[in-house]
């Protein structure tokens, strides 16, 4: 079995990447040659000033008295240039704005799906949190540079293209001396580029680690106290915070230090513009106009260079974003979906069969060997074995949260792998080992089990499972939020809402992992008879400790490291020497006085 | 009204800027010196340059012929005033981010040491996301403005410069500057009025956004098992959508208003040119002097937008300091007293609870509960879930402190213990397991430096040697987050592990075997009872086995000691207990019967029906 990790790192080159990225996107592409039509109007518009500055000096001021009219012509053409320019890069900025957010919504929920699709054993292969960040601030980094960075490569370029058009028609001496001042800048800013973006790296790691520190005080608060490692934790959050200040200190100080760089850069060359321009003035090779002109047009040097090891910074986080959410796009989802041209399984009792299954997990040794077993329809099964003997796998397996390495799971003779997801899901329903709530009320949280059923539905649905009484009891009855992780109820409360979730969803095979570890026993009991009443005529399967659940059942599996070594009913089992009575035996002297 | 709210706000920025001033007041002035050279030096090199337009270049074109004295002048003057407004620039950069990043630091600092001190019943009422984006999120923006601010201080001082500048050079110039800054500076204040709400919002659902996508990827196994993946598609998609709405309405403000603020200066240096023509023509000015105030226009172009960026933090500013100060201001912390533990240093603590009441919010769940367990014994807690066992055991080892009533060890009450004293003569193991992110043996020892042995002890009696051993480094394997390479009853057996490892004189277990199967909680249990004869423990169990091991038990319900007793007694007496705790037996027993006497599943439906009905008569009772 080939259960990747999510892809994510440096397989393609930035561009393939880039390119990749913008095909998914085909909203951004949508009239683009006009956006950028628009950005070369709009850096047009930067040289106005100068040559506005030139023509009043050199023609307007040409006879010695200034030609006022001339110069109120050339100022009202070049206002009125300056307005256009204003007009198109409005319009330019509104289409481009739609055009990223739209595509990169798209994106967004694109990689939000396919993370649910992705099996579980792909989702755990990373942290929640860098698995949100895919479909967050990974995909922001993109957006900030399409909307900032990417246009100021473009205005930059575009930029310092027109400056140096204009400067070769005034002079061509003097646009030599400029890029000769600015060419040693230029080859040094992908180096000061790496540096900043190294310290970049250094600040989101420490910011991290901040974070992770910061995030224990608060979520590991009963623990703390409990063994009053108030100091510890103190210290190391302490470190932390100072380690992120540091980092980012750093960073700022490289920022510091190379911003004003082109300043000096600047001013350098406007000196030699000062110095070379008048001697080429004397032997009247430029005129004043042009040459006043030119220290104008260096100041369009300046921001280009200024913000370049921004840009480039952008762009490398927007190019290790795109690859991020790519790596998720990319992965396929090795417990896949058949789609239309799978199998829809009419409702009714349903049977299961294991067909020699092995079952491993990635680089791990074999969890379950050669299970060959079936679930005849309205029967109930009981699942017992020691901790770790591979029940919880075998219920992953039967669910299809995961697949066989070797053999099959078959459902009314169809191999699980070409049932559609929609008519599996509908049938065949697990309640996990750990009560996952979602923040919100009770009623909310059941309904969850069932999309469409009324406030009513939700409080028969606990009547017949016997929880009425439990549900009179609360303060809030339907209405009591069960808090973060539905932390705000008591631990045995969280799974009786998880079980009547999966309850209210009505599936035809119900599957039960160790679903009321938490609940008291006579809840318990109850619990259990009611299933018993409510579920007659569907199949059950029930894994638990708690053995009085095998005794009751039709049938009871018992799994000892990895194998199915016994089975049948427990009046059977619990005479023949073996796991299943050395279980039953501990049990029994465990519950019973 | 809306301009009262906002210059309240405006007020309150200000004043939260002073603290920042007050805190830091030797790197803001420093911050602020440089931001003055830069600014003073802005307006410099404009004159520099048209210095050397005026005396360097004209007299060239006009002449024929230039002095070497004045065209090194003009070269020096330029280059003197950039390297000055460079080394401006980088001090004013470096030292408002040190102050910027010490305020931020210190904010978290403090934050997080408050969150230490204030007791669980206010972590309780506060969600985990908030606590974290108040540290995170709310500190970074309160101290935001101090970015900038140094820098705006530097435009004042440029300002004012160039205006004086400008004044001598000519006035006529200088009244289309007065002209034109105010309108950039108004116009970016409008700007940023317009945009501020609106990054707000779009803020706000980015953090939305980013809490679905955690708690629907944290819930993915309930996502997949229900085949929900549609619905939280869709629940993601809404806010998504919303939020692209919200960053587009950002765009169109920033697409509006960008263009019209360099466009601004632009106008302001035609409109110099044109007037500029008239005062030469009329001799009143030169030439230099045009070039002058005009290339000062396109240099204070861009800066001047800086006080516009600190006015538009100010009211995120506010909301962040806000958040972190309701922090900082919350009361109610643990206060300790000065009673270090009790005289018998070693040997089992002697527990009272007495009249002890709990509510969370408004909902009281423990009502005058009392008890007590005499040194060495074990009391056993039962009852049905949602009872208050959790919240009971919780207020044992002081994680919260009763609302009514006292805890007390050794006669003590634990408000008038030292800090640490509970702890290190208290363990307990929760119900719910908190491993950190952290390595087996730095989860089992926290702060102690406790040898591997001593953790290898406290493996063997959890019986987690076994699995730890098997990992693959060992103690030094770490356990991921909340422990998530570990099995649930793997998780639960370093949590115990943790506990004992203490050698606590309270050892209290809170259904500390659920996810254990019974052979292991056996092994454990007699562990327990052997090493146990130096503690006194105190167990929440539902099992007999568990049960069996103490001298005495405490059966609560509704938050109510209904009655307590050596189990013998109790299983006579209480009905709810007896109910409770053979729930499993006379399952059986019933079962059993049903089957000899051979009836029909309807009526075993009917027969069980009659059961619950009997049972509830009877707990009611
Ligand atoms: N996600 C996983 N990755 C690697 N190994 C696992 C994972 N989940 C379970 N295992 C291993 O598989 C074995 C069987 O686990 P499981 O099916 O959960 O057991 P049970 O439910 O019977 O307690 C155990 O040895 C466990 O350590
Ligand atoms: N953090 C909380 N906030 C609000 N109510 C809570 C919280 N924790 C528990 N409760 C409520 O208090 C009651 C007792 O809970 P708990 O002590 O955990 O019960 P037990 O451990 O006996 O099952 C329950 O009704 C539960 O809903
Ligand atoms: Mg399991
Ligand atoms: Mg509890």
């Amino acid at each position: 079995m080939t259960v990747q990790g999510i892809h994510g790192n440096a397989e393609r080159s930035a561009l393939a990447t880039v390119r990749q990225g913008l095909s998914l996107t085909p909203e951004f592409r949508k009239g683009l040659g006009v956006t950028l039509a628009l950005a070369v109007v709009a850096t047009v518009g930067k040289i106005i000033v100068p040559i506005a500055v030139q023509q009043t000096i050199d023609q307007g001021l040409k006879s010695g008295r200034p030609d006022v009219a001339y110069i109120t012509w050339a100022v009202v053409v070049c206002a009125a240039a300056v307005l256009l320019t204003a007009l198109a890069a409005y319009v330019m900025n509104v289409r481009l704005y739609k055009a990223t957010e739209s595509s990169l919504a798209t994106l967004r929920v694109r990689g939000f799906r396919h993370v649910h699709d992705l099996s579980v054993l792909t989702q755990n292969s990373e942290r929640r949190g860098a698995l949100v960040s895919r479909v967050t601030n990974d995909i922001d980094q993109i957006s900030s540079f399409m909307q900032w960075g990417g246009l100021m490569i473009i205005v930059s370029l575009g930029q310092l293209f027109v400056a140096t058009v204009l400067m070769l028609v005034y002079s061509w001496q003097l646009t030599l001396l400029v890029w000769i001042c600015f060419i040693p800048l230029m080859i040094a800013l992908p180096r000061f580029q790496r540096l900043l973006s190294r310290a970049y790296t250094v600040v989101r790691e420490r910011t991290g680690d901040m974070l992770a520190a910061v995030s224990e005080s608060v979520v590991g608060a009963a623990v703390i106290r409990a063994y009053a490692a108030e100091r510890r934790t103190a210290e190391r959050v302490d470190k932390a915070v100072n380690a992120n200040r540091a980092a980012q200190t750093r960073a700022q100080t490289i920022v510091g230090f190379v911003f004003p760089l082109t300043e000096i850069v600047a001013a350098v060359a406007i000196a030699g513009i000062v110095l070379l321009g008048v001697r080429l003035g004397l032997s009247g090779d430029i005129s004043q106009g042009r040459l006043v002109a030119f220290l104008f047009l260096v100041t369009l040097f300046v921001s280009p260079l200024q913000t370049a090891t921004e840009v480039l910074n952008e762009a490398q986080n927007a190019v290790a974003g795109w690859r991020r959410i790519l790596g998720v796009l990319d992965t396929p989802p090795d417990v896949a979906d058949p789609g239309p041209k799978g199998v829809e399984l009419p409702r009714g009792p349903i049977s299961v069969a294991f067909e020699d299954v092995d079952f491993a997990y990635p680089g791990g040794a074999p969890v379950l060997r050669e299970v060959s077993v079936r679930i005849p329809p309205r029967s109930r099964v009981a699942i017992v074995g020691e901790t770790g003997s591979g029940k919880t796998t075998f219920a992953k397996l039967l669910t299809r949260l995961m697949d066989p390495v070797a053999g099959r799971v078959t459902v009314d003779g169809h191999d699980l792998r070409d049932v559609r997801f929609s008519s599996l899901r509908e049938r065949i329903v697990m309640v996990p080992q750990d009560g996952f709530l979602f923040d919100g009320t009770l009623e909310q949280n059941i309904r969850y089990g069932k999309p469409s059923a009324t406030r009513e539905e939700i409080a028969l649905a606990l009547t017949e499972l016997g929880l009425a009484d439990w549900l009179e009891g609360l303060p809030a009855g339907l209405d009591t939020p069960v808090g973060q992780r539905g932390e705000s109820l008591s631990a045995g409360e969280r799974q009786l809402v998880a079980l009547a979730r999966a309850y209210l969803a009505d599936p035809d095979l119900l599957l039960l992992d160790e679903a009321t570890s938490a609940v008291d026993p006579a809840t318990e009991v109850r619990l259990a008879r009611a299933l018993e009443g409510v579920t007659r005529g569907r199949t059950a399967v029930s894994i638990a400790h708690r053995l009085s659940t095998a005794e009751n059942a039709d049938e009871v599996l018992v799994f000892d490291a990895g194998r199915l070594v016994q089975r049948g009913p427990h009046a059977e089992l619990v005479g023949q020497p073996g796991v299943y009575a050395d279980l039953h035996a501990s049990w029994v002297s465990a519950a019973r006085s | 009204m809306a301009s009262k709210v906002t210059s309240a706000v405006m007020r309150q920025g200000l004043r939260v800027l002073g603290v920042a001033v007050r805190t830091e007041k030797a790197v803001f002035a420093l911050a602020v010196l440089a931001s003055a050279v830069y600014g003073g030096m802005t307006v410099a090199s404009a004159w520099a340059l048209g210095w050397a337009t005026e005396n360097v270049v004209l007299p060239a074109f006009a002449e024929g012929r230039v002095g070497a004295g004045a065209l090194w002048a003009g070269a020096g003057f330029i280059l003197g005033t950039a390297l000055l407004k460079a080394l401006g620039v980088a001090g004013r950069r470096i030292l408002a981010g040190v102050m910027q990043y010490r305020m931020q630091a210190r904010s978290r600092r403090d934050v997080t040491k408050q969150y230490l001190r204030l007791p669980l019943s206010w972590h309780h009422r506060h969600p985990t996301g908030q606590l974290l984006s108040n540290a995170s999120a709310d500190a970074e923006a309160a101290w935001a403005p101090l970015a900038p601010l140094p820098m705006a201080v530097g435009v004042i001082v440029m300002l004012v410069t160039a205006a004086v500048a400008m004044v001598f050079t000519d006035l006529v110039l200088a009244l289309v500057g007065f002209l034109i800054f105010p309108a950039i500076a108004v116009l970016n204040l409008v700007y940023q009025r317009r945009l501020s709400p609106l990054a707000t919002r779009a803020q706000q659902l980015r953090a939305e956004v980013s809490e679905i996508a955690h708690e629907s990827f944290d819930g993915a196994l309930v996502v997949k098992t229900l085949g929900r993946e549609d619905l939280e598609t869709e629940r993601f998609q809404r806010r998504a959508h919303e939020l692209r709405d919200a960053n587009i309405a950002v765009g169109r403000v920033r697409g509006l208003f960008d263009p019209m603020l360099e466009a601004l200066p632009t106008l302001g240096v035609l409109a110099v040119l044109a007037v500029g023509a008239m005062r030469l023509s009329g001799g009143a000015i030169g030439s230099g002097d045009l070039v002058q105030v005009a290339y000062l226009f396109t240099l204070l172009a861009f800066p001047i937008r800086a006080l516009g960026w600190v006015l538009a933090e100010l009211p995120r500013s506010v909301v962040g300091w806000q958040r972190v100060q309701a922090v900082l201001d919350a009361t109610g912390s643990m206060d300790y007293g000065t009673r270090e533990a009790a005289a018998q240093e070693a040997g089992p603590a002697a527990l009272e609870v007495r009249g002890v009441s709990y509510a969370y919010g408004e909902a009281e769940v423990l009502h005058d509960v009392a008890f007590e367990v005499p040194a060495g014994r074990t009391v056993a807690i039962v009852g049905p879930t949602g009872a208050g066992k959790s919240t009971l055991v919780q207020l044992l080892v002081r994680l919260v402190d009763p609302d009514r009533g006292a805890v007390l060890l050794d006669g003590a009450d634990l408000r008038e213990l030292a800090y640490g004293a509970v702890a290190s003569s208290a363990a307990l193991v929760p119900q719910q397991t908190f491993l950190f992110d952290d390595t087996v043996r730095g989860n089992v020892a926290l702060n102690l430096d406790t040898p591997d042995e001593d953790v290898w002890a406290a493996l063997r009696l959890a019986q987690a040697d076994g699995f730890v051993a098997r990992l693959p480094e060992g103690l030094d394997t770490r356990v991921g987050e909340r422990g998530a390479s570990l099995s649930g009853g793997q998780r639960q057996r370093v949590a115990l592990a943790r506990a004992v490892v203490r050698r606590p004189r309270l050892l209290v277990l809170d259904d500390a075997t659920s996810s254990v199967d019974p052979q292991v909680e056996a092994k454990i249990l007699y562990g327990l009872r052997d090493a146990a004869e130096a503690s006194t423990v105190v167990v929440v169990a539902y099992r007999m086995a568990t049960i069996a091991l103490a001298d005495e038990v405490v059966y609560l319900d509704h938050g109510r000691v209904v009655d307590r007793g050596p189990h013998e007694e109790l299983i006579e007496r209480c009905a709810g207990y007896r109910n409770l705790v053979t729930a499993y037996e006379r399952e059986e027993a019933e079962r059993a019967a049903i089957e000899v006497a051979g009836v029909t599943g309807e009526e075993l439906e009917e027969e069980i029906e009659k059961e619950i009905a009997g049972e509830e008569e009877e707990v009611s009772a």
